[in-house]
């Protein structure tokens, strides 16, 4: 067994595993952190998108012991106190989703996807940056939707603070 | 997946030295293939040797036309280097090529050429662009480099530290992609150097990435994208599977050889 450290949301956390543990078994299983999924064992489905080290990444193809000491933001860190994140209130306006299995990984998707455009997206690029995340129920159609109002409500807010 | 025990490098010797004292040991660099695999139970390595915090292996530096990318540098590091798109953009097209955003923000160019998947896209680059492949005992030219299937030139124990290039006038990337797995079903890089014009194919053949010397010479003769047409691919050397026949791939060297060419400009 190894003791695992590591920032999570902002917080110090550590526990115990096997070298071999997969990142996404240790936030569920060690943290209890489970909002993030698993949803295919073949790295291709994107239930499991995290950030680490601000970039997301597919954690259940990381072990947690590649992750210790690094910074990981799931999808429990991302509302602010009582106030949906941008994206995660656009899915909820636009009915980004169904079932709700793929979300935790397309919002993680989302947020690292409009952080590196600046504001610069279309719906071609969201539909290309969304490659690593499939989605059984809604066609996309309305995640897509989803992702391009959030980006707008963020750049809106971005200019107004520079104001 | 089988139990494995982990080390992190610091340094190149580290690694070197580590990877040495276990004889079932892999090096780990973004593991988008390795830890994959694993999950399959398809590889079983007993030692890891994590190369992700060597700051040596990182980094992308360009001098003049001569290009230097780290062996553990993320694609999206390459996707995104301004430096790099000054001189030879069709490298950092393809880098926004390779797999899905999640993919590219872990996996490493030292990781694909090491592990020269037929259908992988750094391959064809490198060949292309007449690519020096830097390890940590000598250095090797991409002719010589990837040699089969999932076979490269490097020893056992051998570490790829960096990859080198001197941009090309003109380049270009094009690639057939399977919707699925992202992998190319045919991908083709041009380059038009100095020294001439080199053509690089990926995901068609049945011995890994090849030039494809016949839509060299067509391009020598008259750089443009309608020559690859003529140009005779035999399909005999190329690979079948249920996603293309080896026909097919042959006509698709020659369509992606055209688009490289109107990618390049
Ligand atoms: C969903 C998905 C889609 C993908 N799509 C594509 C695609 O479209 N095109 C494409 O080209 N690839 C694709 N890949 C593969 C991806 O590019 C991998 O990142 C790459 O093939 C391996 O790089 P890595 O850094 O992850 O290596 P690892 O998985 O860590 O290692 C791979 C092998 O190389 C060895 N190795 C690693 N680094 C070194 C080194 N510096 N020196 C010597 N040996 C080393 C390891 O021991 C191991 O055997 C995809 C992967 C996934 C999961
Ligand atoms: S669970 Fe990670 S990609 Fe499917
Ligand atoms: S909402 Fe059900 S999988 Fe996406």
């Amino acid at each position: 067994m190894t003791k695992v450290t590591l920032t999570v949301n902002g917080r110090a956390m550590s526990g115990e595993c096997d070298d071999r543990t997969l990142l996404v078994h240790f936030i569920r299983e060690k943290l209890g952190l489970t909002g993030t999924h698993v949803g295919c064992d073949t790295t291709q489905c994107g239930a499991c998108v995290v950030h680490l080290d601000g970039r997301s990444v597919k954690s259940c193809s990381i072990l947690a012991v590649q992750a210790a000491g690094s910074t990981v933001t799931t999808i429990e860190g991302i509302a602010g106190q009582g106030e949906l994140h941008p994206v995660q209130a656009a899915f909820n306006t636009h009915h980004g989703l169904q079932c709700g299995f793929c979300t935790p990984g397309m919002v993680m998707t989302a947020v690292d996807m409009i952080a590196r455009h600046g504001g610069d997206l279309d719906e071609h690029t969201v539909r290309h940056e969304l490659d690593g995340n499939i989605c059984r129920c809604t066609g996309y159609h309305n995640i897509v939707k989803a992702v391009l109002a959030a980006n707008e409500e963020m750049q809106g807010a971005a200019r107004q603070a520079a104001e | 997946m089988y139990a494995t025990s982990y080390h992190r490098a610091s340094s190149v010797d580290e690694a070197v030295n580590l990877r040495s004292s276990h004889d079932e040991g892999r090096y780990l660099s973004g593991g988008m293939t390795l830890i994959a695999t694993m999950k399959q139970r398809l590889a079983a390595p007993s030692d890891l040797i994590d190369l992700r915090h060597i700051a040596a292996l990182k980094g992308i530096t360009v001098d003049g036309h001569t290009v230097r990318i780290g062996g553990a540098t993320p694609h999206a590091d390459v996707a995104s280097s301004a430096a790099v798109r000054a001189v030879c953009p069709a490298i950092c097209e393809l880098a926004a090529m390779i797999g899905d955003p999640h993919v590219r923000h872990m996996g490493t160019i030292g990781g694909s050429i090491a592990n020269n998947d037929p259908a992988a896209d750094y391959p064809a680059a490198m060949l292309a662009l007449a690519a020096t492949i830097i390890t940590d005992r000598r250095e090797i030219p991409a002719e010589e480099f990837f040699t089969g299937l999932f076979e490269t030139a490097l020893e056992e124990g051998e570490l790829v530290t960096a990859v080198s290039f001197e941009a090309p006038e003109k380049a270009g990337y094009a690639k057939f992609r399977n919707p699925a797995s992202r992998y190319a079903i045919t991908g083709v890089f041009v380059a038009k150097a100095a020294g001439g014009v080199r053509v690089a194919v990926t995901g068609a053949g049945s011995n890994g990435v090849f030039r494809a010397e016949t839509i060299e010479a067509a391009l020598a003769a008259d750089w443009s994208p309608e020559s690859p047409k003529a140009a005779s691919i035999d399909p005999a050397d190329l690979m079948s599977d249920m996603h293309a026949s080896a026909e097919y791939r042959a006509n698709l060297v020659r369509v992606m050889a055209k688009r490289a060419v109107i990618a390049a400009g």
